[in-house]
Parts: structure tokens; C-alpha cells; sequence
């Protein structure tokens, strides 16, 4: 058994992408991995707060980190803004005295200080270099053979880095969809951006962005995509009907996330890892291969 | 707030904010905005843009809509060949915009931004309804939540629409506000 400290994210735990922490923590089981979720955590602020007040987004995501240096394990997120978020203070205060001097002023208002020992990780990079691509394969029971995936990093879970994977031609993704037997497409588009939280004030922006990436996907052959990010599968799945109409193209790819795909390989039940969730229904897809 | 006419000052201002501190390194080649997936819709291109903070623009760069948008991929920075970092330039000139009251009102991003702040700052998390619900009616156009009920709509058929926050316990609510207050008092990062 590995033991992490969890930290699910706003999205994940209580808003729209409640399938990626359900489906995260059924795959954790299945591969003996303990999330165990920090307690009484806050959002991390996210890219909005670092936009508004620096400073102020800095100590909201070091309460954060000062909470799980007490536990003393890794600190494991599936959200690649938070994983951003929490890599870039940590950087940061090493980098910066003055500000370390700062957030540690503020911490101590609270009663916290932080020493700078935590390490943050995206869950990609648990499942596919702690647990590893073989691991994952011995627990596959569904033969999920010829179904075409486009692997979808996005932008934060790899740069600015340094990351466990290339910042542009990331290959880990890839390489754990092969491990569950599916094939991974071509995607040259794989690690750009859908736009992000910029689909709310600027959606014409995004959408142009999730068009591009829908098209390199499904001009490559792939029955589906599957994400890293709640963002990102929010966008690319809640906005792709948004996109036909703009563009008038006519996709119908699922989203999925990454480790929705696992829990089907490892035959896993659909309920448990949401599958429903998905506006664009994955269920005619997943049905053609390894039916139960 | 003090006055800082001079054109040498937004420079050293800028500099001094962490992200900022590679502006005087820029040669000027241009791999950031040839990198920007949002380059053509801004006032300025980041490479232009630095060169206007370089200028001591700071009107300018500050009421200009290029950082807000700026969706944070940060292909500019692992390409920039001298380690600038424009991702985090953008942050900062968007932290400055805010604190001197000349962010643009052409973009809804600061008030995207701001909506999504508030409720990081009361209550350490951001139930989206509610989030949703404070950005339209900041933005003061109800027009625009209309067009939203669709997609809402969706949202609630599939289950992904839930109006309960998560709440921290209120001790902890207490910790983070006494940590934020702190940070206020400290007055930002320069």
C-alpha cells in the first residue's frame, strides 16, 4: 500500500468534475494507493487569484502546503491548475526571500508556518512513475483493443515545469492509455490550451481554441479524448456543442477523464466512476470494445 | 497612493515583483508571441508589451487588455530563450492593474477574476453556482446569464450542477481570513 496526501480541488470534490475524484479514488484502490484527503484544505487560488492579488494567492495556497508538510507524505492532486498553483509557490518562496518573509508573517497570523519539505504531484505522474505502466497493465480485466484515445494534457500538468514529463511532446499520458490496452492516437495539439477559465468572460476565444484541438483529435482517428484537468474536460465536453454550432462541424467525441479509462479497463462500474457525467455521452463508444 | 510619474519606476516596480525580474534580459525575439495562442487579441503582444514596460508605459501597459488574456499556458515561458518567464509577467501586471484601479473594462476577465477571488478570500472555497451567479451580476448584464441557462441546464441533467458549498470548519474559515487580513496588511508584493 502507498500512502499520499489528497488534495481533490474545488472542482473535483464539490462542482462539476465530481466524476474525476470518484473515479480517481476508485483507481487508487484498485492499484493499492491510499489518497488520503488533507484535511479542511482551501481552494488554491487558482490562476483568478494570482491575477487579482500575488501575494494574497501566494499564502492561500502555502496554508495549503504548511497543512500537508505536518502529514509528512507527498501531496497528490488530479487538478492540473492546482498542481500549477501549488508547484509555483513552492518555487517561489525558494526563490524569493522577500516573499518567503512575507507569507511567513501572514502564515503565523494563522498559526502555521511552512518549511518548504512539501512535495507537490499531479496524480498523472503517481499513477504512471510511482505505480508504473506494468502495474497498471496487470490490473487490466477489459480489452479495450483498437479503441482510439487521444491523449489530452492540456498545459499546466507539464509547464512551465520543471515536470515529470516533456513540456511540449509529453509522453506519459501515451504511455499509460497503451498500458490499458487501447491505442493512443496521434495528437499533435495534445499539450495546448483549451482556453482554460477563459471560456467565461472571453468565450468566442475558447471556443476557437477547443475547435482546434476537437479537429486534431478526430482527424486523427480518435473515438475519444481523455483529459487530465476538470478544466479542461469541462471545456472540450459542457462546450463542444457550442463549438458545432460556431463552426458548424459536427464532433461527437466523449471527454474523458484519464482515470475514468482506467476504471473501465480495470472493470470498474460505470456508476461508480460517473461515466453518466459526460455531456457527450461515452457510452455508444465504450460499448464496441471488451463488452461485459 | 504615492505618484510615480517617472518612466524608470514602473520599470523598477515591475522588476521588483517575482516574474518581473527578468524584464531587463529580453532581447526582443519575439518567441512569446509567436508562441501566444491569444497574441492577435491583444492591445500589445507580450513581446511588445515588454518593451512598452521597458518604455515606462505604465498607462498604457496597465489599462491595455493583453494580460487578461493571458490563459496561463505558459508556452512562452518554457520557450523563452532567456528565461523571462511572461507567464508570470502577465500575473504581475495584472496584480498592478487591480491595485492602481486602470484594469480594462473591454475584457470581463478582471471581473471573472475578482467574482472568483472573493470567494477564495471568504470562505477558502469556490462553489461555481454562486460564483457564477456574483460574476453576472458584477458584470451588471443579466442578458449574459440568459445565455448561459443552456449549457446550465446540461450541466444539471448530467448531475454536475450543485448548488451546496463546500465549507470549511469555522476555524479554519477563521485561519485563512486571519492569514489573508495579514497579507493585506503587508501590502502586496512591492
Amino acid at each position: 500500500m502507498r500512502y499520499y496526501t489528497y488534495f481533490p480541488g474545488c472542482s473535483s470534490s464539490d462542482g462539476g468534475a465530481k466524476a474525476y475524484n470518484w473515479s480517481a479514488l476508485a483507481v487508487a484502490r484498485a492499484l493499492d494507493v491510499e489518497l488520503i484527503e488533507l484535511e479542511d484544505w482551501n481552494c488554491c487560488g487558482s490562476t483568478p487569484y494570482t491575477s487579482v492579488d500575488e501575494l494574497a494567492s501566494f499564502c492561500t495556497s502555502a496554508r495549503n502546503l504548511a497543512l500537508a508538510e505536518k502529514r509528512g507524505l507527498d501531496l497528490v492532486t488530479p487538478c492540473s491548475a492546482c498542481y500549477v498553483i501549488l508547484s509555483r509557490t513552492n518555487a517561489s518562496l525558494k526563490e524569493h526571500p522577500e516573499l518567503r518573509a512575507k507569507v511567513d508573517e501572514a502564515l503565523a497570523a494563522g498559526g502555521l508556518e511552512y518549511h518548504g519539505a512539501v512535495r507537490v504531484r499531479h496524480l498523472l505522474d503517481v499513477f504512471a512513475n510511482d505505480i508504473g505502466y506494468d502495474e497498471i497493465a496487470s490490473r487490466v480485466t477489459r480489452d479495450l483493443r483498437e479503441l482510439k484515445v487521444a491523449p489530452y494534457y492540456g498545459c499546466q500538468v507539464v509547464r512551465p515545469g520543471p515536470s515529470f514529463d516533456h513540456p511540449e511532446f509529453p509522453q506519459s499520458l501515451d504511455r499509460l492509455v497503451e498500458s490499458l490496452g487501447a491505442e493512443a492516437t496521434l495528437f499533435p495539439l495534445k499539450a495546448r490550451c483549451c482556453g482554460g477559465s477563459l471560456i467565461i468572460p472571453e468565450e468566442d476565444l475558447a471556443l476557437e481554441l477547443i475547435h482546434k484541438l476537437l479537429d486534431s483529435a478526430s482527424s486523427n482517428g480518435a473515438e475519444c479524448i481523455v483529459t487530465v484537468c476538470p478544466l479542461c474536460q469541462t471545456n472540450l465536453d459542457l462546450y463542444q456543442g457550442r463549438v458545432n454550432r460556431k463552426f458548424r462541424s459536427k464532433f461527437n467525441i466523449p471527454i474523458l477523464f484519464f482515470t475514468q479509462l482506467m476504471g473501465v479497463a480495470f472493470g470498474i462500474e460505470d456508476k461508480v466512476l460517473g461515466l453518466e457525467k459526460c455531456i457527450v455521452s461515452a457510452e455508444k463508444t465504450l460499448a464496441k470494445y471488451g463488452g461485459r | 497612493m504615492e505618484k510615480k510619474a517617472q518612466g524608470s519606476t514602473f520599470v523598477e516596480e515591475v522588476c521588483a515583483t517575482p516574474g518581473g525580474e527578468g524584464l531587463r534580459l529580453c532581447i526582443q525575439c519575439g518567441t512569446c508571441s509567436a508562441s501566444c495562442p491569444n497574441a492577435k487579441r491583444m492591445d500589445h503582444a507580450p513581446r511588445e508589451l515588454i518593451a512598452l514596460v521597458r518604455a515606462g508605459m505604465r498607462e498604457e501597459v496597465l489599462s491595455s487588455n493583453s494580460m487578461w488574456f493571458c490563459a496561463s499556458c505558459y508556452l512562452c515561458t518554457v520557450r523563452c530563450p532567456r528565461d523571462i518567464k511572461p507567464t508570470e509577467l502577465m500575473h504581475a501586471l495584472e496584480c498592478l492593474a487591480v491595485r492602481q484601479g486602470l484594469s480594462t473594462a473591454r475584457t470581463l476577465t478582471p471581473i471573472m477574476y475578482r467574482s472568483f477571488s472573493d470567494f477564495v478570500y471568504s470562505i477558502g472555497s469556490v462553489p461555481e453556482v454562486s460564483f457564477m451567479t456574483w460574476f453576472y451580476l458584477l458584470t451588471k448584464n443579466p442578458l449574459r446569464a440568459l445565455k448561459m441557462m443552456p449549457l446550465a441546464l446540461s450541466l444539471l441533467r448530467h448531475g454536475r450542477l450543485s448548488v451546496k458549498a463546500r465549507r470549511l470548519k469555522p476555524e479554519s474559515e477563521r485561519q485563512l481570513r486571519a492569514i489573508l487580513d495579514k497579507a493585506e496588511s503587508l501590502g502586496g508584493l512591492s
